[in-house]
């Protein structure tokens, strides 16, 4: 029997490289006469850029160059926009709007780099940055996303009318009618502050350039190696097969490092193309906090219709999405939010207006989570209000309204972030949230304990959340497998890598179809030299479309392998098994030949290769699914709040979670982990305050708070099992999914702890000063 | 986040190090446990044109008593081994119980109680926790030395009496008077963060159980370590009932003029001071009433 690998819990591949210092990371790229970039950004957030004279600083010892937007000439342009508006909603409003490499005539968010300094070494280069003379002309600024669209703010791009990046409606069904008969129409304003994606390795990149081999090659965190190097070549008008694009092991992306181009990008290949030289930059903390994309930033007004046994009529969810300066993006992170409104519920009518506003701020584009947070958030707290309102318990109103699991395939008609009807693949609501029930024992605390604790004059609450999770979105993503002469089995895919593990599960699939050790499977990640047909590693998509390709491929060398066993062995396939690294006739063990063997064979040293065959056990295959695989769950928590400080201490998490077949459950558990920690962060601790004139005031570790482990409960972890129909593996992506309920879960959760007669919560992330004000009743003290 | 460039010197001994300071004067930063130099060297918000590092001066690391029960601690003692020093723990256990709330183990492994003192951030708990003991700081310069009260060490934020060619030594903490209870009462957002408000209260009884001293002395709601002497006054002659000490923690507020930040209102800044001055006093007259708690 082949040992069964798939949905082992198997230890990470990587780990001995990683935790012993092994791993190459983008700063560890050290290169013969590297020199070293620093960039001058402003301060202002709005302002009319009147000049930059860098002569000051190429005095200095040690610089080599400094270079302004006018040094560029022609090579200035703004970025090509990353994902293009949806061709298929009528009546789509856009404006594309992209960021520029230097600032060239405005300043529009703090932060934007004005000059490009290479130096030495990064001491000198930033030194030099203090020799630099900017005339800058400060203009108001719009940072208050409801503000936008005053008639009166100030514009961000002044050739638009106003700051409306995007206005776009989405319908299901009648809203409009149905409201007029609903029992209940409940009305709320919910704010979703923003905060950053707080990597613990920020962004990096070395570019360099070699004259004699004609040849680029760019380390870069990014999680798209691929599409850089598409770019990057057609920006620079070189051949695909001039450029290389390395992304090494990247110490956390979550997101932002899928934006592209980043302005630092585009510079380091500029400057080193013009120079001859490499060139590294790493971004250091204070600048990601600028420099790097965020997220979140929404203010949605909500109306719920129900009848009042607690059934779904109907929900219109307005809302303002702030883009921040620019709008690369397109509309992922809003489309996200509306399809997840929707939730696993039962929603046949529904309304959404939707205007993307531009701000002086930060560029926002998908944080972990992508806007799905926000729409969990509207409808779950909704829910939480209509089932206070109506008299029905929390969970029983949303058991009420979940799809029922026979109607899948389930056309939400709204289109989602693929610019696809939001169809739902599979699904199984009541018995997550019946397990999420039985491991909190919520009738027993609500029943019980809830109400002794509270005769003591303790506070302490539950919060019962479901939620789902659009995934592994196409288009495709592609693997070579090939069996080396060793035996050992080698695996290049297009993805990039930020710790998911797929040096872990991708070599389980291989060594499963291939009967090998899985220690045996040796995965190329991120490097466009090995492999470069694919987008990269974001959307929870690399267990869906890159393990689906990894496994073609395995299935594909396995089929050459019996094949060619089969003719030497004289065999029949059927008759023969893979395991331990050789192929054995199953009746007689001690008829085998090793796959190393076999690989030798078939790659010849004499002799012909036939006609219509290929030397070698290799397969290249891709995997692109119809529409994207939806998982789902339910999270649950309980936390006491300290009435007379407003401290909050978790007391109990659970997570059930369904993302289909799990490939590794270790590798699983270690995503939620970190998603709910990220989660908790989002609801309690990580806010980006900006003041009146778009300055940050909080653009260090030490004053935006990130949950340490200290701050993270022990989470308790359940799984369901629901395969996807939609990809061989039945599996769905997991790599967001603990980050998106937690906002939502913890407000009803503190909510219901604090049990104050009006006091709702409506807003996140909250704080102590937040829960003190609310408990008090009072306005924010801005 | 590269810092200006500055020259460096490693002295060996005190006296070297004194001659440096004497000789740059206002240029001149010395180096403890960096904890606190580094990071806002590294933000350029410190320039210092010459780092004099005090990480070789074995002679500032210790941690003794004196004959009478003074507790002596070298500037250069790390936070660390003072959370771990039994006699810290007998002698100051308000200092032993303060140890694991500032920042984490790995800042502790650095940071140092003379840097702490030096520094002068009020939000920093051995500040607060030296006045309400009455400790004591030897500053020491080529022009001799001086033995510094705590209460009058802070000027302000981050100031403090020390001249640029001075440098504190050491900490003196005298010993406790009998029926003495302590606590050090804070909020902070997270575990390992400055605390919003904080709060070291030490109560002295005397053999009736009434009160005979108090102090209250609070953290994060001012320029420095700031006391609520009117306050502690109200206990003065009484026992610590429920109703005295609520009545002392209301009338904290009076003396307090905290500023607002992201992360508290002034209101917000004055409550906490309020629920924890009752919550550290609680905890203070119950540990005077304890035999075995009280200094030998
Ligand atoms: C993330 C973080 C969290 C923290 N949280 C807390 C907290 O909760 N509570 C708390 O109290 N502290 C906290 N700290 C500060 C920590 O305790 C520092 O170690 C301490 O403030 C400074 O000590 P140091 O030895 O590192 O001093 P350094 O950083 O080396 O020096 C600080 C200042 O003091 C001067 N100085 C140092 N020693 C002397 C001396 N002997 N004579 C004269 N001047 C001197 C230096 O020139 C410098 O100006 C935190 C620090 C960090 C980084």
């Amino acid at each position: 029997m082949m040992a069964k690998l798939i949905g082992k819990r198997i230890t990470r591949n990587e780990d001995p490289r990683l935790l012993t210092g092994q791993a190459l990371f983008v700063d560890d790229v050290e290169l013969p006469g590297m020199l070293h970039a620093a960039f001058l950004r402003s301060e202002y957030a709005h302002a009319i850029l009147k000049g930059v004279d860098v002569s000051a600083a190429l005095e200095r010892p040690g610089v080599v160059a400094a270079f302004t937007a006018e040094d560029m000439g022609d090579d200035w342009s703004p970025g090509p926009p990353l994902v293009i508006p949806p061709p298929t909603i009528e009546d789509v409003e856009f404006y594309t709007r992209t960021q520029v490499p230097l600032v060239k005539d405005k300043v529009r968010h703090a932060g934007e780099p004005l000059a490009i300094v290479i130096a030495e070494n990064r001491y000198i280069a930033e030194d030099a940055l203090d020799d630099i003379v900017v005339d800058l002309e400060p203009l108001d600024v719009v940072t208050n996303i409801e503000r936008a669209l005053d008639p009166d703010s100030p514009l961000v791009h002044d050739d638009l009318e106003s700051n409306l990046a995007a206005h776009l409606v989405q319908e299901k069904g009648d809203y409009a009618a149905i409201r007029e008969g609903a029992d209940k129409v409940i009305k709320r304003r919910i704010v979703i502050e923003r905060g950053i994606a707080g990597a613990i390795e920020n962004r990096g990149i070395v570019a360099s350039w070699d004259n004699k081999q004609q040849q680029l090659t760019v380390w870069d965190t990014t999680q798209s190696p691929i599409p850089i190097r598409n770019g990057l070549a057609s920006m620079f008008g070189l051949s695909e097969y001039q450029v290389r694009v390395i992304a090494p092991f990247v110490g956390g992306a979550f997101g932002p490092k899928i934006m592209m181009f980043y302005p630092e990008e585009v510079l380091l290949t500029w400057s080193t193309l013009k120079m001859g030289k490499p060139i590294k930059w790493i971004e250091d903390r204070r600048e990601n906090f600028y420099a790097t994309t965020q997220e979140r930033g929404q203010v949605h007004n909500v109306e719920l219709a129900l009848t009042s046994d607690g059934r779904i009529l109907g929900l219109r969810d307005d809302f303002l999405h702030d883009t921040g300066a620019y709008d690369p993006y397109g509309l992922t992170i809003p489309l996200n939010t509306q399809c997840h409104a929707l939730g696993p519920y039962d929603i046949p009518n529904f309304s959404s207006d939707l205007k993307v506003v531009f701000t002086n701020k930060t560029l926002t584009t998908p944080v972990r989570g992508a806007g799905r947070p926000q729409g969990v958030y509207v409808i779950e707290r909704m829910l939480d209000i209509a089932a206070r309102e109506l008299g029905i318990d929390r969970t029983e109103i949303r058991k009420r309204n979940y799809l029922p699991k026979d109607v899948f395939p389930y056309d939400n008609i709204i289109i989602d972030q693929a610019f696809e009807s939001f169809v739902i693949d599979s699904g199984d609501y009541l018995p997550a949230m019946e397990k999420a029930l039985k491991l909190i024992d919520y009738e027993k605390f609500t029943k019980e304990e809830q109400p002794k604790l509270r005769e003591g004059g303790r506070r302490l609450g539950i919060g019962v959340v479901s939620f789902i999770e659009t995934t592994g979105v196409g288009p495709y993503e592609g693997a070579r497998v090939t069996i080396e002469s060793s035996g050992k089995v080698n695996t290049a895919t297009g993805v990039g890598t930020q710790g998911q593990g797929h040096f872990t599960s991708f070599a389980q699939i291989v060594a499963e179809r291939l009967g090998v050790d899985v220690r045996d499977v040796h995965i190329v990640t991120g490097d466009t030299a090995q492999f470069h047909w694919g987008t990269g590693t974001f959307a929870s998509r690399g267990a869906v479309v890159a393990a689906n390709a990894v496994n073609a491929a395995a299935l594909i060398v396995r089929g050459k392998v019996l094949k060619l066993a089969g003719d030497l062995l004289e065999t029949p396939e059927e008759e023969l098994e893979l395991e331990d690294g050789v192929v054995r006739v199953v009746d007689d063990p001690t008829r085998f030949i090793s796959l190393g063997d076999l690989a030798q064979r078939s790659n010849p040293l004499r002799g012909a290769v036939e006609p219509g065959t290929e030397p070698g056990l290799e397969a290249t295959a891709y995997f692109g699914p119809k529409y994207g695989a939806t998982a789902f769950g339910t999270h649950a928590m309980i936390v006491e709040v300290d009435p007379e400080t407003m401290m909050v201490e978790i007391k109990r998490y659970i997570v059930v979670e369904d993302c289909g077949t799990v490939l590794n459950p270790l590798i699983v558990e270690g995503q939620l982990h970190g998603g709910v920690a990220l989660g908790i962060g989002n609801s309690f601790y990580e806010k980006l305050v900006f003041d009146d004139n778009g300055q940050l005031l909080n653009a260090s570790f030490a004053d935006y708070l990130i949950p340490t482990a200290a701050e993270i409960p022990t989470i308790e972890i359940a799984h369901q099992v629901t395969p996807s129909p939609l990809n061989p593996l039945g599996s769905k992506g997991v790599g967001e999914a603990g980050a998106i309920p937690v906002p939502a879960l913890f407000a009803q959760a503190v909510e219901n702890a604090l049990d104050v007669d009006g006091l709702e919560i409506l807003e996140s992330p909250l704080s102590p000063l937040r829960l003190f004000e609310l408990f008090h009743g009072e306005e924010k003290d801005a | 986040m590269k810092p200006a460039p500055f020259e460096y010197i490693a002295p060996t001994t005190v006296e070297e190090a004194l001659g440096h300071l004497t000789e740059y004067g206002y240029d001149a930063k010395v180096l403890a446990g960096g904890q606190s130099l580094i990071p806002m060297m590294n933000f350029r918000l410190a320039q210092p044109a010459v780092l004099v590092d005090l990480n070789k001066l074995a002679e500032l690391s210790f941690i003794r008593s004196e004959k009478d029960g003074e507790l002596r601690i070298g500037a250069m003692t790390r936070h660390f081994q003072v959370e771990r020093d039994d006699l810290v723990a007998e002698h100051a256990p308000l200092i032993h119980e303060a140890m694991p709330k500032i920042a984490t183990p790995q800042i502790r492994s650095r940071g140092t109680f003379g840097g702490s003192i030096a520094h002068a951030d009020p939000a920093a708990e051995l500040t607060t926790i030296c006045v309400a003991l009455d400790g004591r700081f030897r500053c020491q310069s080529v022009r001799g030395e001086r033995w510094v009260p705590a209460k009058d060490f802070f000027l302000g934020m981050f100031t403090s009496v020390l001249e640029p060619d001075e440098m504190l030594v050491e900490i003196a903490i005298p010993p406790m008077a009998p029926r003495t209870g302590w606590a050090l009462e804070e909020e902070a957002r997270r575990v390992h963060d400055f605390a919003l408000v904080g709060v070291g209260a030490v109560v002295t009884l005397d053999e009736q159980g009434c009160c005979e001293r108090a102090r209250l002395v609070f953290l994060s709601v001012g320029d420095g370590p700031v006391e609520a002497v009117k306050a502690a006054e109200m206990l003065i002659g009484k026992e610590g009932t429920p109703e005295i000490i609520r009545a002392a923690a209301e009338a904290v507020t009076e003396e307090l003029d905290p500023s607002a930040d992201i992360h508290a209102s002034v209101k917000y800044r004055l409550h906490l001071a309020r629920v924890l001055a009752r919550r550290a006093l609680e905890k203070a007259f119950a540990r005077a009433a304890i035999p075995g708690t009280q200094a030998a």
